[in-house]
């Protein structure tokens, strides 16, 4: 019953698509104030709930373990702990799709509830632009993903789920980042309206603004949360692989990232509006070919996904609609856009302009090098591209933007003196110096990691340097925000070029008492010993680790999982302020004496607490220009009702 | 000339379709034959992996021995995968020799550390001219070369537990 109703409520809300996309496109045109566009809001609202009703749906068959439906039986299993049952219901295909669907219907409704600032006009055709996306991905899952399809009879077992993704960090990270890819949809439907209604203005940019943060941040997140994930469990050691599924996560998050600070300049000073528009369409692009790539299976992967061509053809037509369509658009519109306002290379947009160059050009090198395979495979050749085509070319552009970002942010709008920020810029050139004297002459780190970290200790310093001149009381929450996401840059970026320069890595074949030396730690094993979890058996290394008199234990287990038969290898991680000690319990290696695989990594967790420190500082800076804009609301309303008192009084 | 920028973002996405839209009508054919096939081994003289590590020729591969010749490289995660199976076929008694493509010494001893060491000797292929020259085009590759220099198999991607047997009749076959 559960299952028709999931899937009737999926009709149900391509009905609304229908209805919101007719009613909208009405309102979209000049002079327009009929009774039906007037239900564009409404609908996008029923929608929006009526598919959170599906998607509850799916989560209470996966919660029961329905096996008369096709879905659970293929990827779910009765005994599973209830978390990943339920998480189970977006590790899959038809799920996911049914997820990305839900949060697309949700934003809608959000927009359609709370936004106020723009015409109706402009709002009926940012609707009419959801509705059109949103119809297209509901076609899909009704016509080729069906997640509700009944299996008659019903299965006896699930088959049961990938015991990889039986995992804490699958239940964060594709909702975060589902969340980030169609955040990025909103954006994308703004500035189509803003192609329809030919308004690119600072207004529309103060309007994009928070739903650029909001997809940003989740990007951010869920890009980290993904990369720790693969980062301890698939027991490589390595947080980063440049595959094409990371790359698909990756390539949003730039175009994002240079969207969310030309939406800036644009909010700011009017200027650089064909830029952000075509970001706009951009962004959401990469979030569309991301998917496309992930789910066709074109491009081979770790990430093994279920690969189907009739699916990708489907996405690949949405995508043509789409991302097409916009581009055609903005072919046609963009030209009859006034270009906005002036100003000097020395400035702060000067600065941000750089920054989205420099942001677009590393897009470009990580979109060329995920597709290069596929158009060599055209003309019949097969290459891999691996991190010595990645890391070079990506720090060519990344180094330089790095460097201005020490001293932008300081810089003033439309015009600037470079020596008006002379102290700073001296500080910053101290620093780098030093620091590339002290690793140079002192370490063995490579050339790359040797700038990141010099880079690293500048950026940590130039971070806060907007603060000079100005009352620490009086700062504007958007700044600390962006002070700190720019932190946030220096922190992650020191962790991940002392990961890869200090990193000491140790892999041996001991016995029980056998006492083995990483980096600061003394390790020895103590037993090999059999467990029992839930819906897998193990093996469990027992490791007493010691560094200058502290003593703790550490676990790692080799398990083996019954529903489906597989192995995993669970590492063990002591977490230090200093770093992570990473244990891996490998094969027996005969005579009683066991591999095991140890890795002392310094600082690597500074990686991960960057990235948080990103999206918090995005947090903040939301909500700085949420009440900004709030403020300024009050201002005008109230400036209005007293110039109407004062015009009544004259009258009178 | 604006207008031509306007188009490009289009024009771009046009191709991306284009190829995307023809691959995926393409049947998924992952043996694409090398033709190096039934040739010899293309002449090459390359330094081993590590600095003292002597050097590898292509001279030393006609002395009536036949060998697996397998392309790999540190940096590439599927060869980590087909490590355990290269060993197999190591203690089955196939002689291996492994090119390094693109790769530091460092590196190579560590993941020889790390994942076993199959090879009988290994070279360095910095500009992955032999790569180029044995029409290889991915990384891992694994050749069958006869005792005569000549190549006589190709299996493309890494190599998994059930190409094991295949592999080993192959260059069963060579000899």
């Amino acid at each position: 019953m559960i299952a028709e109703l999931g899937l009737a409520a999926l009709w149900l809300a391509a009905g609304l698509c229908v209805l919101q996309l007719f009613a909208g496109v009405l309102g979209a045109r000049a002079g327009d104030d009929g009774v039906v566009s007037a239900l564009t809001r409404p609908a996008a609202i029923v929608q929006g709930l009526v598919l959170l009703v599906s998607f509850a749906c799916l989560l209470r068959v996966f919660a029961v373990t329905d096996l008369s439906v096709a879905l659970v039986a293929a990827n779910s299993h009765a005994d599973k702990p209830l978390i990943y049952r339920i998480s189970g219901a977006w590790g899959n295909h038809e799920g996911s799709m049914l997820l990305w669907v839900t949060i697309l219907g949700l934003c809608s409704a959000l927009v359609a509830a709370f936004e106020r600032r723009m015409d109706d006009r402009f709002m009926k055709s940012m609707l009419a632009a959801q509705a059109f996306i949103g119809l297209g991905f509901i076609a899909f899952l009704l016509f080729s993903s069906n997640p509700f399809a009944r299996l008659n009879p019903p299965a006896d077992f699930g088959a049961g789920l990938n015991p990889l993704l039986q995992d804490i960090g699958l239940a964060l990270h594709p909702p975060t980042l589902y969340l980030g890819y169609v955040g990025l949809s909103v954006a994308f439907s703004f500035v189509v309206a803003g192609l329809v209604t030919r308004q690119a203005g600072p207004e529309l940019a103060r309007v994009m603004r928070p739903w650029v943060l909001a997809a940003w941040i989740a990007l951010t997140l869920g890009i980290a949360a993904g990369s720790y994930w693969a980062y301890y469990e698939l027991g490589w050691g390595g947080w980063w692989f440049w595959d094409p599924v990371e790359n698909a996560s990756l390539m949003p998050w730039l175009a994002a990232t240079a969207l969310l600070h030309s939406v800036g300049v644009l909010a700011a000073r009017d200027a650089l509006r064909t830029w952000t528009i075509m970001l706009g369409v951009v962004a959401f692009s990469m979030s569309m070919v991301g998917t496309f790539l992930v789910r066709s299976g074109i491009l081979t992967s770790v990430h093994a996904f279920a690969v189907d061509p009739e699916r990708g053809g489907f996405i690949l037509a949405l995508l043509a609609l789409y991302v097409g369509g916009a581009f055609a658009l903005f072919a046609l519109r963009a030209g009859a856009l006034a270009e906005g306002k002036r100003f000097a290379t020395i400035s702060r947009e000067g600065a941000l302009v750089f920054n989205n160059v420099m942001l677009s050009a590393i897009l470009a090198v990580v979109l060329l090098g995920t597709l290069y395979p596929l158009l060599a495979e055209a003309f019949g050749t097969r290459v891999s591209i691996g991190p010595p085509y990645y890391n070079p070319v990506t720090a060519v552009f990344a180094v330089p933007m790095l460097l201005v970002l020490l001293v932008g942010p300081m810089l003033r709008w439309k015009r600037d003196k470079l020596s008006r920020v002379r102290v700073p810029v001296a500080l910053c050139v101290a620093i780098l110096a030093a620091g590339l004297t002290v690793l140079v002459f002192f370490t063995e780190a490579g050339v790359l990691s040797t700038i990141g970290l010099a880079l690293a200790a500048a950026l940590a310093l130039a971070s806060w340097f907007p603060l000079r001149g100005r009352k620490l009381r009086r700062v504007p929450l958007a700044l600390w925000g962006s002070m700190l996401a720019h932190f946030g840059i220096a922190v992650s970026l020191f962790g991940m070029a002392s990961e890869s320069a200090f990193s000491i890595e140790r892999l041996v074949a001991v016995e029980a008492g056998d006492v083995v030396e990483v980096g600061p730690f003394t390790a020895s094993l103590r037993a090999v010993e059999p467990v029992a979890g839930p819906n897998w058996s193990a093996l469990q290394g027992d490791i007493l680790v010691s560094r200058g008199g502290s003593e703790t234990v550490l676990q790692p287990q080799a398990r083996y999982f019954t529903e489906p038969a597989q192995n995993t290898s669970e590492a063990a991680l002591l977490t230090r302020w200093d770093g992570q000690l990473y244990a891996i319990l490998g094969d027996a290696a005969g005579e009683g004496r066991w591999q095991l695989r140890l890795w002392w990594k310094p600082f690597v967790t500074l990686i991960w607490y960057g990235a948080l420190l990103i999206a918090l500082g995005g947090l903040l800076s939301i909500f700085g220009h949420l009440r900004g804009s709030a403020r300024s609301r009050k201002i005008r309303e109230e400036v209005a009702r007293r110039r109407a008192e004062k015009e009544r009084r004259a009258r009178a | 000339m604006k207008r031509l920028w306007l188009i490009l973002p289009l024009a771009l996405f046009a191709v991306f379709l284009g190829v995307a839209g023809y691959q995926l009508t393409q049947p998924k054919d992952e043996f694409v034959r090398s033709t190096m096939i039934g040739k010899p081994l293309p002449a090459f003289d390359l330094p081993g992996a590590t600095d003292e590590a002597p050097r590898v020729a292509s001279a030393s591969f006609a002395d009536g021995q036949p060998r697996l010749l397998n392309v790999w490289a540190t940096w590439c995660v599927p060869c980590i995968a087909e490590a355990p199976q290269l060993e197999e076929l190591a203690e089955r008694g196939v002689p291996i020799v492994g090119v390094a493509i693109r790769d530091e010494p460092e590196a190579i001893a560590r993941f020889l550390e790390n994942y076993g060491n199959p090879y009988e000797v290994i070279a360095r292929d910095d500009i992955a001219e032999l790569q180029l020259g044995l029409g290889s085009s991915g990384i891992p590759e694994t050749f069958v070369v006869d005792g005569d220099g000549i190549i006589r198999y190709q299996h493309i991607g890494d190599i998994r537990a059930d190409d094991v047997d295949e592999i080993y009749a192959a260059w069963e076959d060579a000899r």
